[in-house]
């Protein structure tokens, strides 16, 4: 068995290991921890020059590592929370994005930004931010978002051997989930992946709600309804052509995200789903996200504000017209609201 | 040093010693879910700040900010409610360790974004200077803060207009598990690269108390006379792992000759084996403000303990205000 955090390390590994031009950079990337375990023992193995530390300076080192992609280099450059990359919103919507575009063509940015997703343990308003929104509605820039750690290698390397800038977004936690699959290949961008048949509803989520999302159908199934649960797995470029087909097939559509309501994913989504597959549509198209508000430091506050597995079931059941039992998810759930599992006990 | 002053110092250092340690040690009951930095063996530099500073002074600090809310005169029931995640505490649970906030004593909030408050802190001294009065602006800093573009912006702006404001640096050498090696290069020191602003520069022992009192009195002084900003860079070592109550030598990212060396002086004991030979504190002193503290602390804890979680309604307030909040004078 390898953990999602295994599996990243190992396709950072892998891409050093054949591609001398691959370079790997960020706050803590050489340090004991390892960056959630994901580099570990990375700069031994690749030396100094390739993986490095760097200063505490987000935005000067995402434009570092712009030129250094415009001089023939890989890099990879990781951000122990998303809250942190905010400081280079500058290089990486005027220049990473745009450096392709604004110069007719002439070159490419081949950079990765890894950026993990923090939740639970009081991570507070500025340690937990879920805005993939804001990098999929800049064009020029593609966002990848695993779920399974089996995806996880494939995605990333996809992503670093990628011609354009690609914003790589790990939810802290998944990181310790586990897989007895692992692809060597990498996996291509823009495709999402059934990971559950049926005809009752379209269920599209990302990172980790499909976590959540696959105990909700797998108890629905139990009760005899049957969902097509689609994991996105990218979420720009978006893979219109799946998300359709089952739409046309099940006439409901209910999307999962773990970021905020207004103007997100599951938005647009639904957008994108009135204007192609109106006639086939037998309910209004739905969506369960995080709400309107930051994340709180209380674990007083955090109780209801993420999407679990019993609120996806019922939404379901509503959706369906038919009464659903969450009481195997209900009596399922072991440790509290605010930790991943009990494995956990902060400070981080 | 006067028996006043001496009481004041050690005063300070120990309560907040006996604060961390507390929290360290009630950690792992898994009651304070936060992310939570600690400054037991850094107390010096803000208890001499504290004792400098009045509470119509202002000051923001970063994600290691429980000694400087403290020395600053923060509530310390309000505080450690916070990390309890209750509804008494200073921010009503909404930010827990790291964003702590105390206006009624001038503590204007720390937040948990290496460099975020520093413009903040450089705004509020234009806002001082606009109502001309001789108050200064304390920010609190570490020395990966140096590496931050808004800190070099700040600094700029605060030159340019004059500001009255101290940029307070703790050097501890480390960000997290990162010394200060592989971020900066050693060619200058911190407070070498700032003084290339045409700022005031100083440096220091930031584990001797009674010296950084001096430095921080005499730099505050001229702050408030009109001189314009300064910069103030205090060596210091930090005991615990750099998020959360323990202790994590044990994975070798400090040299042990270092750590050795910091070991041996240790703030507290520095400060009161010198004022009990020179006669400035007595044991008695020293027991008397220790117990005073302890149960202060106590009572502290008891009172995040008896408090109310917030009302889950409460997650969804405080998005957008209704009114113009209370603003200062
Ligand atoms: C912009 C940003 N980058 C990274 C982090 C993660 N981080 C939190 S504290 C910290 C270390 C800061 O070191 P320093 O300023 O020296 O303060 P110390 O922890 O030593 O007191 C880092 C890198 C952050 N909070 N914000
Ligand atoms: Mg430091």
């Amino acid at each position: 068995m390898q953990s999602f955090a295994n599996e990243i390390r190992d396709g950072l590994d892998q891409a050093l290991a054949e591609d001398p031009t691959v370079l790997v950079f960020g706050l803590g990337v050489p340090d004991p921890k390892g960056v959630f375990g994901t580099t570990l023992n990375l700069q031994e193995k690749y030396g100094e020059k390739r993986v490095f530390d760097m200063p505490t300076s987000e935005n000067a080192m995402t434009g570092i590592a712009i030129g250094a992609a415009l001089g023939g280099f890989k890099p990879v450059l990781t951000h122990q929370r998303l809250d942190f990359a905010l400081l280079s919103m500058d290089q990486l919507v005027n220049n990473a994005a745009k450096w392709h575009f604004m110069f007719g063509g002439q070159r490419n940015v081949p950079i990765t930004i890894r950026m993990i997703l923090g939740r639970g343990w009081g991570q507070g308003p500025t340690h937990s931010q879920n805005l993939q929104s804001w990098f999929a509605h800049i064009p020029g820039l593609k966002v990848v978002m695993p779920a399974l750690a089996s995806d996880a290698k494939g995605l990333l390397l996809s992503s670093i051997y990628d011609p354009n800038p690609v914003i790589f977004l790990e939810h802290r936690w998944l990181h310790n989930a586990q897989t007895d699959v692992t692809t060597v290949e990498p996996i291509p961008l823009g495709k999402a992946k059934l990971l559950r048949e049926g005809d009752a509803v379209t269920i599209l989520s990302v990172s980790y709600m499909t976590i959540e999302a696959l105990h909700a159908v797998d108890v629905l199934q139990q009760q005899g309804i049957n969902c097509d649960l689609i994991d996105l797995r990218t979420v720009a470029p978006m893979d219109w052509p799946t998300i359709e087909q089952s739409v046309k097939k099940t006439g409901r559509l209910l999307v999962l995200d773990t970021g905020f309501k207004s103007f997100g994913i599951a938005g647009e989504i639904m957008a994108h789903v009135t204007e192609t597959c109106w006639s086939s549509l037998k309910h209004p198209p739905a969506r369960l996200t995080a709400p309107d508000y930051s994340e709180s430091t209380s674990p007083a506050l955090t109780k209801d504000y993420h999407v679990r597995a019993e609120h996806i079931a019922s939404k379901i059941g509503e959706m369906m017209e038919t009464s659903v039992s969450v009481e195997p998810i209900l009596s399922q759930r072991g440790p509290a609201h605010d930790v991943p599992g009990n494995w956990f006990t902060g400070p981080f | 040093m006067t028996p006043e002053l001496a009481k004041t110092l050690s005063h300070g250092m120990r309560r907040i010693r006996t604060v961390e340690e507390t929290i360290a040690e009630r950690y792992s009951d898994q009651e304070m879910r936060c992310p939570t930095h600690l400054s037991s063996g850094q107390e010096a530099v803000s208890a001499a700040i504290g004792a400098v500073l009045r509470p119509s002074d202002l000051a923001v600090s970063g994600h290691r900010a429980h000694a400087h809310y403290l020395a600053k005169g923060g509530d310390l029931n309000a505080m450690i409610a916070e990390i309890y995640g209750k509804v008494t505490g200073c921010a009503r649970g909404k930010g827990g360790s790291m964003h702590l906030v105390d206006e009624a004593v001038g503590f204007m909030g720390s937040t948990a974004i290496v460099g975020g408050t520093v413009p903040v802190g450089v705004g509020l001294a234009y806002s001082l200077m606009l109502n001309e009065t001789d108050d200064i602006v304390c920010i609190f800093l570490g020395d990966a803060v140096v590496e931050t573009g808004v800190f070099h912006e700040s600094l700029n702006f605060a030159t340019l207009k004059n500001l009255p404001v101290l940029f307070l640096c703790e050097n501890n050498f480390y960000s997290v598990y990162s010394p200060l090696s592989v971020r900066q290069s050693h060619m200058r020191q911190i407070h070498e690269k700032v003084s290339g602003f045409g700022i005031t520069t100083e440096d220091g022992d930031g584990n001797d108390v009674a010296a950084v009192h001096e430095i921080v009195s005499r730099t505050v002084a001229g702050i408030r006379d009109g001189n314009g900003p300064a910069f103030l860079e205090f060596s210091t070592f930090r005991w615990r792992e750099h998020c959360g109550p323990n202790y994590d030598d044990d994975l070798g990212y400090r040299p042990d000759q270092f750590i050795e060396d910091w070991n041996a002086r240790e703030p507290i004991g520095l400060f009161e084996s010198q004022a009990l030979a020179e006669g400035s504190l007595t044991q008695d002193d020293i027991d008397a403000l220790q117990s005073g503290i302890e149960d202060e602390v106590k009572a502290a804890f008891e009172f995040a303990k008896a408090s109310d979680f917030p009302p889950a309604s409460e997650a969804s307030e405080h998005v957008l205000a209704a009114s113009m909040m209370g603003s200062l004078k």
